[in-house]
């Protein structure tokens, strides 16, 4: 199936405001979804006939910059019989508090494969995805404070009142 | 120095550590808690294994990775696209050379240069990623040998790797971190009479092949050891995003070489192995562990046409210069881009943000494949013996150095 012929798809299924814009001028062409439909766009995308992508390669959260405080998380999925690729893209505001982190809606419950995915994406740039089994820091000692591919982030100099040097 | 305060303590964020200390100290009464390194020779480098056992059997396994983090990413987001290269190498160091294959490959696409690319080029890549994932999948038998309890197996693997380290040292200049692909070329050309050195060796290779099958392929304890032990149904192995040989252990025939045909591998004539469960069960340790056998031969014959070209019509030429279409300064436009490749364990693929402003990405996110190869090995340690596990655990055949990055 063609990128336009998936769009109208998850149109036809879920309304329009499931697909908030899109991105053509990259090499590949990704969808950006209503963050709030994420999981129920992909078990779709999964479990239908015509798409089948039940293979998630990537997922990536992102720090857009502090300019414009924005988080996203990039999904790239892979259908093994049609043999095709496709991005979504999900993102929000955040004002960087730590006691507020960006949320979005987990899909372990979809692909298992999330899992850590999610739990790295939470440990290194500080987002929390709702119902996920085990979000706990992945990489990174439990106690660690911050997230460190934010792009405001300090680099710690004591770890434990251990000089790092 | 007063203890650092944890600002997230009892909020929703902390919940799931809680829980997990919670379920740690429940097990402690009942069952017994059992630490799997994090050093412990059949983790293959820093990996700790928490084992929740009742008796023998394994109820739980809880990884803790992280221990190897070299911040990779952090790296990458400040230094530019060619100096990273060092840092992929870094990642899976057993098959440098196909990590900065793909990583080469991702920033030629996105500048825009991956058809201005020679052939010459192009196939010294071909052939030296494919020298290096048949001294990862050596590394990946031998050491598996010794898990198992076989040491012979582990001598052979390292004696026939040996050559290959010599060989890549000689066009490189480094025994296994090579930085030898570099974005639009290559480091140098391959040094006069490489073509003939490689060719001798796989004809001492091959014979060596078979003795190794039939000390451990066909061995009876090794089958024993690994036939029905730690299946992995190929639904859970997709949903799981395992790939690589572990993906073809379990049946499925997925291979980006053919699936995406890039470089020259559409050019290249080879079979895709998989698992048939001769020995026992699809998926299971002996199918995985068999796949890396067949798939060094098909290696062995993607060197040989390789050769076969290199030797005859992209010869050698005084004027050929692997450097010429380096690019002076790497800055793709602003877009993002995903290239995934055939690593020698699966799926490696490289997540770029651009800017279109600057030399440097402003995000880059590494899909290693033993991340999340690993990640389905508390699914299929479930209830299984503490010995078996192990031999679970080197069927993966993980390298932590890309598990942790």
């Amino acid at each position: 199936m063609s990128f336009e012929e998936i769009k109208l798809l998850l149109v036809e299924r879920f309304g329009d405001e499931v697909i908030v814009g899109e991105e053509t001028s990259g090499l590949q062409p990704a969808l950006i979804i209503d963050p709030e439909h994420i999981d129920k766009v992909c078990l779709e995308l999964r479990d239908n006939p015509k798409t089948y992508f039940e293979f998630l390669s990537c997922l990536s959260g992102v720090d857009y910059g502090t300019e414009s405080n924005r988080f996203g998380v990039v999904y790239h999925l892979a259908s093994i019989p049609y043999q095709t690729q496709l991005t979504l893209k999900i993102s929000k505001t955040n004002n960087r508090d730590a006691n507020d982190l960006p949320a979005f809606p987990s899909i372990t419950k979809v692909y298992l494969s999330a899992d850590w995915h999610e739990r790295e994406a939470f440990d290194m740039i500080g987002i929390f995805f709702e119902g996920h089994p085990d979000l706990r820091r992945i990489l990174l000692p439990d106690d660690w404070e911050g997230y460190p591919l934010r792009k405001d982030y300090k680099t710690a100099e004591y770890y434990k009142g251990i000089k790092i040097d | 120095m007063t203890e650092p305060s944890n600002p997230l303590k009892g909020m929703k964020y902390d919940i799931a550590l809680e829980q997990y200390n919670k379920k740690i100290a429940d097990a402690a009464t009942q069952d017994m808690v059992l630490n799997m390194g994090p050093q412990h020779p059949s983790t293959h480098g820093v990996l700790r294994l928490e084992l929740i056992t009742d008796g023998e059997i394994v109820k739980e396994v809880i990884p803790h990775i992280g221990y190897l983090h070299r911040c990779f990413e952090k790296h990458a987001e400040s230094l530019t696209y060619q100096q990273t290269i060092p840092f992929t190498d870094r990642m899976d160091y057993l098959a440098s050379m196909n990590n900065s294959h793909v990583w080469a490959m991702g920033v030629e696409r996105m500048m825009g240069i991956d058809k201005d690319i020679s052939k010459r080029v192009e196939y010294i890549r071909v052939l030296v990623c494919e020298l290096n994932r048949i001294g990862s999948h050596l590394i990946a038998i031998g050491t598996y040998g010794i898990d198992i309890g076989a040491f012979t197996p582990f001598l052979w693997c390292f004696r026939d790797r040996e050559h290959i380290m010599g060989m890549l040292e000689w066009a490189s200049g480094s025994r296994m971190l090579y930085n030898y692909i570099w974005i639009g070329g290559l480091f140098y050309d391959l040094p006069v009479g490489f073509e003939e050195r490689c060719r001798d060796f796989v004809e001492y290779f091959k014979p060596k092949m078979v003795e190794l099958n039939r000390l451990l392929t066909d061995n009876q304890i090794f089958i024993s050891r690994t036939a029905n032990v730690g299946v992995l149904p190929m639904d859970v192995a997709i949903n799981y995003g395992v790939s690589g040989p572990m993906l073809r252990g379990s049946g499925l025939k997925w291979d980006l070489r053919r699936i995406d045909g890039y470089s020259v591998y559409p050019e290249l004539d080879f079979d895709i192995p998989v698992g048939k469960g001769e020995m026992g069960t699809v998926g299971d340790c002996w199918d995985r562990y068999k796949v890396r056998v067949d798939e060094i031969e098909q290696s062995l014959k993607i060197v040989e046409q390789c050769l076969d070209r290199l030797q005859n019509e992209l010869k050698r030429t005084p004027d050929f210069d692997p450097r010429a279409k380096l690019p002076r300064k790497i800055i793709p436009k602003a877009q993002d881009y995903y290239v995934r490749g055939e690593g020698a364990k699966g799926e490696l693929g490289f997540y770029f943000v651009a800017d279109g402003k600057s030399e440097i990405p402003i995000r880059v996110k590494s899909r290693g494949p033993s991340f999340t190869n690993l990640s389905v090995l508390p699914a299929i340690a479930k209830g299984v013996m503490i010995a078996d596990l192990i031999a679970i655990v080197g069927s993966i055949d993980f390298v932590l150095g890309e598990v942790d990055r």
